[in-house]
């Protein structure tokens, strides 16, 4: 019972993330994702030290809002103060992590909940430690399923709604724009949920290790259709699977489960991105190419 | 002041390692990074370090111990491995650069922790500290290291020494550098290489996270101050090595502080200054450079409207400030204000509320309103520009022609004198 709650667990975070981390790549975001995801380290450490608990509501507003202020740095750095975007992207998410890390040491010494490894890989063997009882004996499944399941919803439900708007913002900005819809408003608005993901999965997979969720999924999806709904879905699926077969593996090996997953993940790409190359490769080309399709 | 003193005076060997180790490996990423920052390639530095951690588990699991040479070939191996495979996904698919950045690094680094439990797994007595890596450690510098960072650094200020020339091509202008015969394949070769081994040196040190922000911090700290190269460069290490000595300190003063962390945050303290109050690009300097243009067009607007008001009679007569707003339409404080500042610059006076030109601001008056029909003519003889539009067009311009632009636009069009305003 308890493997079947890490996998839905898991395979939430990766549905989570997978849907967002879609938007991130057709905006040409995707490193914005992993500074995020690195940055929510302070905000998930004051929340802690102040609420004393590592999934109440205060933590994951705080935390969130540090990954909405992570971007709003990286935009001040790119657009006030002139630096390059690649280097106000790295400069942003080194300062916030090193912060949390000083945080880390200096209030969290010798606190078991929340260290280091943790920030790195998450704990997702730990989760059926957290379990939600209903009537005091009837074990419904470990807390941090509810969390992701209440993220899937916000998640899903902004997706739903917000669907043409964030279609428009992230592949034609200046359309957008002109057609007078509010592109600043739906940027932050994703940021947000991209922060919210990677804080409500911070436990189970860790800050760093969320961004194999965000990015890898998607990036396949992108291999395999150009339709932004197949993408979205294909993004999701290949999440869910290498979550299943990551754990297996893990499992078989006796090693980190939510390393394995994000490997497996990797693995997919590369071999969904070689079939492909040899695809190309032993067709013949008859068709005409025409210059304008890029 | 006690630990202070104590610090600097290098009493304790471990702070000596500490601080050369700092320096080795600060001036190798920061000489290394800046031409990364330059090539606009500065996640890469983020990909590379993310990427070693599981060439340092292999060299770990080859070797049996932590033997640091078959720890940071494993390392160099697995980080060029990774470039590789980025610019590989980039040139063969539809996928973007920063996205197959985030690919290769987190599947190597999950890669990574996946190989590092394994090892913990085995039980194998010589891999404490192995996660090191992870965070970073370094108050663990040993004497051995030290000789193996200096190593690496004196490779890489050679190389930097040595090809000054082509890598300053390569950094600025890859298609000039290959079409003059430059193999830059070769550089760029040499350049990642040298990235790797500079990333590689420090990540015991500093972990895997933090030491992407010494490839990228320094030069951008740094660009701010200069555009000279050879400055950039020599700034940007003395940033990340002041830093690094700074987090050695604060790590040595207060127990229990992690030298990583503070070297960055120290090295964001001196990129957030240098972003604040660098001259001429710093957001205070810019700030007041635009403050300064906007009064000097308000200035040369102002003495504009007077020429054209007294333009037919040849001379000035007294003239109130509602004259010249009926002309051209003012707002009042920015009237006053320019009204103060051209008295001050004598070139106008006031007597009774009226005012009238001096005999410098009537020539200099004269020289506004010719740069600007100058500018109208250039554009109505010599381009396709609509005459409605002329004007706008030298409204723009007038207040940046110099006198060497002058100079030019009479050749060009064979105007002496004050242009005709007939078009």
């Amino acid at each position: 019972m308890n493997d079947i709650f890490i996998l839905l667990t898991a395979s939430f975070v990766a549905i989570n993330a997978a849907l967002l981390g879609a938007f991130l790549i057709l905006r040409k975001m995707a490193m914005v994702g992993d500074a995020i995801s690195h940055a929510v380290l302070p905000g998930i450490v004051v929340a802690y030290y102040f609420s004393g608990n590592k999934t109440s509501v205060f933590l994951l507003i705080g935390a969130t809002l540090s990954g909405v202020l992570a971007t709003l740095i990286i935009d001040f750095f790119s657009k006030k103060a002139k630096v390059q975007s690649d280097a106000a992207i790295g400069i942003t998410y080194t300062l916030l992590f090193a912060v949390g890390m000083i945080m880390i040491s200096g209030w969290m010494q010798g606190n078991a909940d929340i260290d280091q490894e943790c920030v790195l890989y998450g704990d997702i063997a730990l989760i059926n430690m957290d379990k939600i009882m209903i009537d005091d004996n009837l074990y419904i499944g470990p807390r941090a399923l509810y969390v992701e399941l209440i993220a899937a919803l916000i998640i899903g439900g902004s997706l739903l709604f917000g669907f043409k708007g964030f279609k428009l913002l992230s592949f034609n900005e200046d359309y957008a724009k002109a057609l007078g819809v509010k592109t600043n408003r739906w940027h932050y608005y994703l940021m947000a949920l991209v922060a919210l993901t990677t804080v409500v999965s911070f436990e189970v997979v860790g800050a760093v290790l969320v961004v194999g969720f965000l990015i890898i999924p998607p990036a396949t999806a992108q291999l395999v259709t150009r339709k932004l709904p197949a993408m979205l879905f294909f993004a999701a699926l290949f999440g869910v699977v290498s979550v299943v077969t990551g754990y297996l593996i893990a499992l078989w090996l006796d090693v980190s489960l939510t390393g394995m997953m994000v490997t497996v993940a990797g693995v997919i790409f590369g071999i969904i991105f070689t079939i492909q190359r040899i695809m190309k490769s032993s067709k013949p080309k008859l068709v005409i190419e025409f210059p304008s399709t890029k | 002041m006690k630990t202070f003193l104590e610090f600097f005076t290098f009493q304790n060997p471990n702070v000596v390692y500490v601080v050369l180790g700092m320096l080795f490996i600060n001036s190798s990423s920061a000489l290394i990074g800046t031409f990364a920052f330059l090539r606009k390639r500065s996640l890469i530095g983020d990909a590379i370090a993310h990427s070693l951690l599981p060439g340092i588990c292999i060299g770990f699991l080859f070797a049996g111990d932590k033997n640091l040479v078959f720890l940071l070939a494993g390392a160099f191996v697995s980080g060029w491995i990774s470039i590789f495979l980025v610019d590989y996904i980039v040139n063969h698919s539809r996928i973007k650069q920063d996205t197959a950045i985030g690919i290769v690094l987190s599947s190597f680094f999950a890669f990574g922790i996946v190989l590092l439990t394994y090892i913990q797994k085995t039980g194998n007595g010589n891999q404490a500290g192995l996660d090191h890596f992870l965070f970073g450690q370094a108050a663990a510098i040993s004497r051995n290291e030290i000789l193996l960072f200096a190593v690496i650094f004196v490779i890489i200020l050679v190389s930097v020494i040595f090809f000054y020339r082509s890598l300053i091509l390569i950094s600025f202008n890859p298609e000039y550098a290959g079409s003059i015969g430059l193999s830059v394949k070769f550089f760029e070769f040499l350049l990642t290489s040298l990235t790797v081994l500079a990333i590689a040196a420090g990540i015991q040190a500093l972990g895997v996270i933090l030491m992407s922000a010494l490839i990228i911090t320094p030069a951008a700290a740094a660009r701010l101050w200069t555009h000279n190269l050879k400055k950039l460069l020599v700034l940007a290490v003395i940033f990340s090595v002041v830093s690094g000595i700074g987090g050695a300190y604060v790590s040595y003063a207060k127990s229990g502080m992690p030298t990583g962390p503070w070297v960055i945050i120290l090295l964001s303290f001196i990129t957030f200054f240098s972003i604040s109050f660098a001259p001429k690009r710093g957001i205070v300097s810019r700030y007041f450079i635009q403050i300064n243009n906007k009064k000097k067009i308000t200035d040369e607007n102002i003495l504009k409207t007077i020429y054209s008001m007294f333009e037919k009679d040849e001379h000035t007569t007294p003239f109130s400030s509602v004259q010249l707003t009926s002309v051209r339409s003012f707002d009042t404080r920015t009237l006053n204000a320019g009204f103060n500042r051209l008295i001050k610059k004598n070139l106008l006076e006031k007597k009774n509320e009226l005012f009238s030109l001096t005999e410098f601001g009537a020539q200099e008056s004269k020289r506004i309103v010719r740069l600007h029909r100058l500018w109208e003519q250039y554009l109505l003889k010599r381009t396709r520009v609509d005459s409605d539009h002329v004007h706008s067009g030298a409204e723009a311009i007038e207040h940046v022609i110099t006198p060497e632009i002058e100079k030019e636009l009479e050749r060009e069009l064979g105007i002496e004198g004050m242009p005709k305003d007939d078009y």
